[in-house]
């Protein structure tokens, strides 16, 4: 895993899944410590899981607690999927298929 | 041990007592749910911060007793004193397992290791696998929709899903399995209507973990399946997460049950009526508008806004008792918010480090009101006299931080009295009274253990066995109290059983054979009775209904006088004996009385002054006075300090009164009341009789602080004794 970070956008390259979800906590959490808004591109994650979407969730709170916004955007088929599946896309509130930036 | 650990285990301890409480009540109620609810929650809230420290021994153990507790609540098994023992040596088990915990041993020694096994066996073999087993699940047939639901009040529910509430255990992730398999996995026997992802147990970033699951779900799922197929989807992980299934047009009684069983704090009523699947969020939406709609179309002075649950009942889209039973839940969220802003939690030391600065400051104050009065300026005076106002406030609310109430120690007793009645065979039931009665924490403390032996001297020896209480015309149960209350300056606890009262008798012999007493020598029964606080008195072998357990009644008598404080006992034969133990309310300020005896100067409490006389001269050479005719046996303090030197024309007595006796204490001068700080005495004036402890003075110089109770005994004593002497010649 690795994060191409451009400007204000932290991109996440590999599955959400399980095995990666401790390093990727990390990353998010950086990212919320440095930015007070930042994209979190999702367009590269072919798979998600349980402790993929809960790590969303945090970040999503997390952000809303410290007065920060982090996006959720580009998301890829597989998130899209998941996100739906938990009904999380209301509480999530970002727009799903077009990036943020150019609605 | 890190900080987190620490809270854990603090916190740990509250459920414990919490759930024992608990316990305790369903014993007398089994069929009370909310005390069932309380009981699960408890075990639940340990286990989930046992996980959150990763605390797998606590996980463990305590998983199998929720199990249990589950399968109570779910009615599949029936409660009993047997269970309920278990569940206790259960809670308890959970207490020494936080031990090892806070200890930082990384696993339970093979002692408890083994304690606990052969708990989690007796739980396993009697009350997970007995009755239904493996057939559990369809022994609750889906059949709400064939009976008739009406007269259960308040009727079915709308939907017509089946509603499924699922929470997962934290280690289902690291156990390779994935929630959101299940959930797919459950669409090929169905169709998810809607599902609400709840992530409210999911801690803040920094202790989440992210290998941990947090989620659970709630599932409005129409389907044909009947119960047995869809709790078959969970099969894998039934023992890593907590399942409810309601079939479709449940009962309302059933939702209201499972809302409150739901572990969440549910933040907003209409959350918790969609997440429950009795709203549709149309619905929902319809009344949070209405909620906010009026402002606009009524005038400024219209009807306060209904809160939303009344809207959604006017409009008939829910049933109030599901509203009520929301909105209790929640009310009872506020409350504890509520209560738990209202308590801060501070280290004691913190506490005991700004009584002492009190302690100071009371002194520093005397000192300048000293300096102010010598001065002779009236507006310094009045200042410094208002600063001394102040300064009383500010240590009376100082001390009042200290103040606990008794009752938490009392309900202790509420388990020491069931285990002892049972282990004895004897049926007893205690009766707590006064819990309310506050004194100061350090005593709370030192005050368990002489109570705890008092309590089982008065179980083991006091009451008698069922068969003799019967045959004595007693009430077969026997009757234990406890009770607290006020009394001038002290706080009295009481210990009063309806046994068998001491025997007058067998106490003498016993007192002779161990050269106590002199044989025929003439004693009150209250001297009798107190004899028993004698060291070498008890532990040799029954001695009529006292003794037996290893300490004697004199140490008992030694920790509460190091409390400054005494015991006493009264006995009625066949009617039952009344431990009195009475303390002083603090240990550390008192109001005193200043009075002096040639240049030196004495600090008598001032809770035990009464009145002051003058000493008459015709009293000279006798120690005792006429006090509108009662005897007033007194002691001159000349005399006992051993003073040279003339006494002054005139003296004073003061008189003081402790535990119903009356006795003056004859001083040169009055000096007026003075705010005191106790300064304890070095350990080399342990066995000076009379005196209590010492004091500074505004100048400096130090006073004693006079021990009243102990001058009051050698007044009566001494008087006792003379009066009998004559009589005896007689």
């Amino acid at each position: 895993m690795s994060d191409s970070q451009s400007g204000t956008r932290v991109a996440i390259v590999d599955d959400m899944t399980i095995y990666n979800a401790s390093a990727q906590k990390q990353q998010l959490l950086d990212a919320l410590a440095v930015h007070d808004e930042f994209e979190i591109d999702l367009s590269a994650v072919a798979e998600i899981d349980t402790a993929g979407i809960q790590l969303l969730i945090l970040v999503k709170r997390e952000a809303g607690r410290l007065g920060k916004r982090a996006v959720l955007v580009a998301h890829s088929s597989a998130v899209r999927e998941v996100v739906d599946f938990f009904n999380l896309a209301a509480s999530f509130g970002d727009p799903m298929l077009i990036p943020a930036r150019e609605g | 041990m890190d900080e987190i650990t620490t809270v854990f285990v603090t916190e740990s301890r509250e459920q414990l007592a919490a759930l024992e409480d608990a316990l305790l009540q369903l014993e007398g109620s089994p069929e009370d749910n909310d005390i069932l609810n309380a009981v699960f929650r408890s075990a639940h809230t340990i286990k989930g911060g046992a996980g959150v420290v990763e605390c797998n021994f606590i996980v463990s153990f305590t998983h199998v007793v929720e199990n249990v507790l589950d399968r109570l609540r779910n009615g599949e098994i029936k409660l009993n004193g047997d269970l309920v023992a278990l569940l206790l040596a259960c809670s308890d088990h959970i207490g020494n397992l936080l031990d090892v915990l806070a200890a930082g041993t990384p696993a339970p020694d093979a002692d408890l290791a083994a304690e606990g096994s052969a708990l989690l066996n007796r739980l396993q073999r009697d009350w997970l696998e007995k009755g239904s087993g493996g057939d559990a699940p369809s022994s609750t047939p889906p059949s709400a929709r064939d009976e008739p639901l009406h007269s259960s009040g308040g009727g079915e529910v709308e939907t017509d899903c089946w509603h499924i509430s699922l929470r997962f255990g934290p280690d289902v992730l690291r156990n390779g399995m994935d929630p959101l398999a299940f959930l797919r996995y459950l669409t090929s026997i169905g169709r998810i209507v809607l599902l609400e992802t709840i992530a409210d147990s999911m801690p803040n970033a920094d202790e989440m973990n992210a290998e941990s699951c947090y989620l659970g779900f709630e599932i409005s799922f129409a389907s044909t399946a009947d119960k047995a197929s869809i709790e078959r989807v969970f099969d894998f992980v039934r023992d890593d997460c907590t399942l409810h299934i309601l079939p479709p047009h449940s009962k309302l009684s059933d939702y209201v049950a499972l809302m409150s069983q739901l572990p969440e704090d549910p933040m907003r009523l209409g959350e918790i009526l969609v997440r429950v699947g009795a709203l549709t969020q149309a619905e929902l939406d319809d009344g949070l508008r209405k909620q906010q709609a009026p402002p606009e179309n009524d005038s400024a002075d219209s009807a306060p806004q209904m809160p939303l649950g009344e809207i959604l009942v006017e409009q008939k889209v829910v049933s109030p008792e599901l509203v009520d039973a929301a909105i209790i839940k929640q009310k009872q969220v506020n409350d504890k918010r509520a209560a738990e802003a209202r308590l801060i939690r501070i280290p004691a030391d913190k506490l005991d480090k700004l009584i002492d600065l009190v302690g100071e400051l009371v002194i520093a104050g005397a000192s300048v009101n000293l300096l102010a009065t010598n001065t002779g300026i009236g507006e310094l005076i009045e200042a410094t006299s208002l600063t001394g106002r102040l300064v009383e406030s500010i240590r009376d609310a100082a001390l009042q931080l200290r103040m606990v109430q008794i009752g938490e120690t009392f309900n202790r007793f509420t388990r020491v009295v069931r285990d002892v009645s049972r282990e004895l065979g004897k049926d007893i039931e205690l009766s707590i009274s006064g819990g309310d009665t506050e004194l100061d924490k350090s005593m709370v403390e030192k005050i368990g253990d002489p109570l705890m032996h008092l309590v089982r001297n008065a179980m083991d020896h006091g009451i008698e066995a069922p068969d003799v209480r019967v045959a004595n015309g007693k009430p077969a149960r026997g009757r234990l109290e406890l009770n607290a209350f006020h009394d001038s300056g002290s706080i009295i606890i009481e210990v009063a059983d309806d046994g068998g009262g001491l025997n007058r008798d067998r106490i003498m012999a016993k007192a002779v054979e161990r050269g106590l007493i002199q044989p025929g020598q003439v004693l009150t029964d209250a001297e009798i009775y107190n004899l028993i606080f004698e060291a070498g008195f008890s532990t040799a072998e029954q001695v009529s209904n006292l003794s037996g357990r290893g300490v004697g009644m004199d140490v008992v008598r030694r920790n509460i006088q190091s409390l400054r404080g005494t015991v006493e006992v009264s006995s009625t034969v066949g009617q039952g004996s009344r431990f009195a133990i009475r303390l002083p309310l603090t240990l550390a300020i008192i109001d005193g009385f200043l009075v002096g005896v040639g240049r030196s100067a004495y600090v008598i409490p001032l809770d035990s002054v009464v009145e002051c006389i003058e000493l008459t001269r015709d009293s000279n050479g006798r120690d005792y006075i006429n006090l509108r005719g009662e005897v007033l046996p007194f002691v001159r303090l000349r005399e006992l300090f051993e003073f040279r030197g003339e006494a002054p024309a005139r003296q004073n007595v003061v008189v003081v009164q402790y535990a119903g006796l009356k006795a003056g204490i004859v001083v040169d001068s009055l000096m007026g009341e003075f705010q005191t700080v106790i300064k304890p005495l070095g350990t080399i004036f342990h066995h000076v009789k009379g005196i209590g402890g010492s004091t500074i003075l505004g100048s400096g110089e130090v006073a004693l602080i006079l021990d009243v109770q102990a001058l009051i005994q050698r007044c009566t004593a001494h008087e006792t004794q003379r009066a009998e002497q004559p009589a005896s010649i007689r």
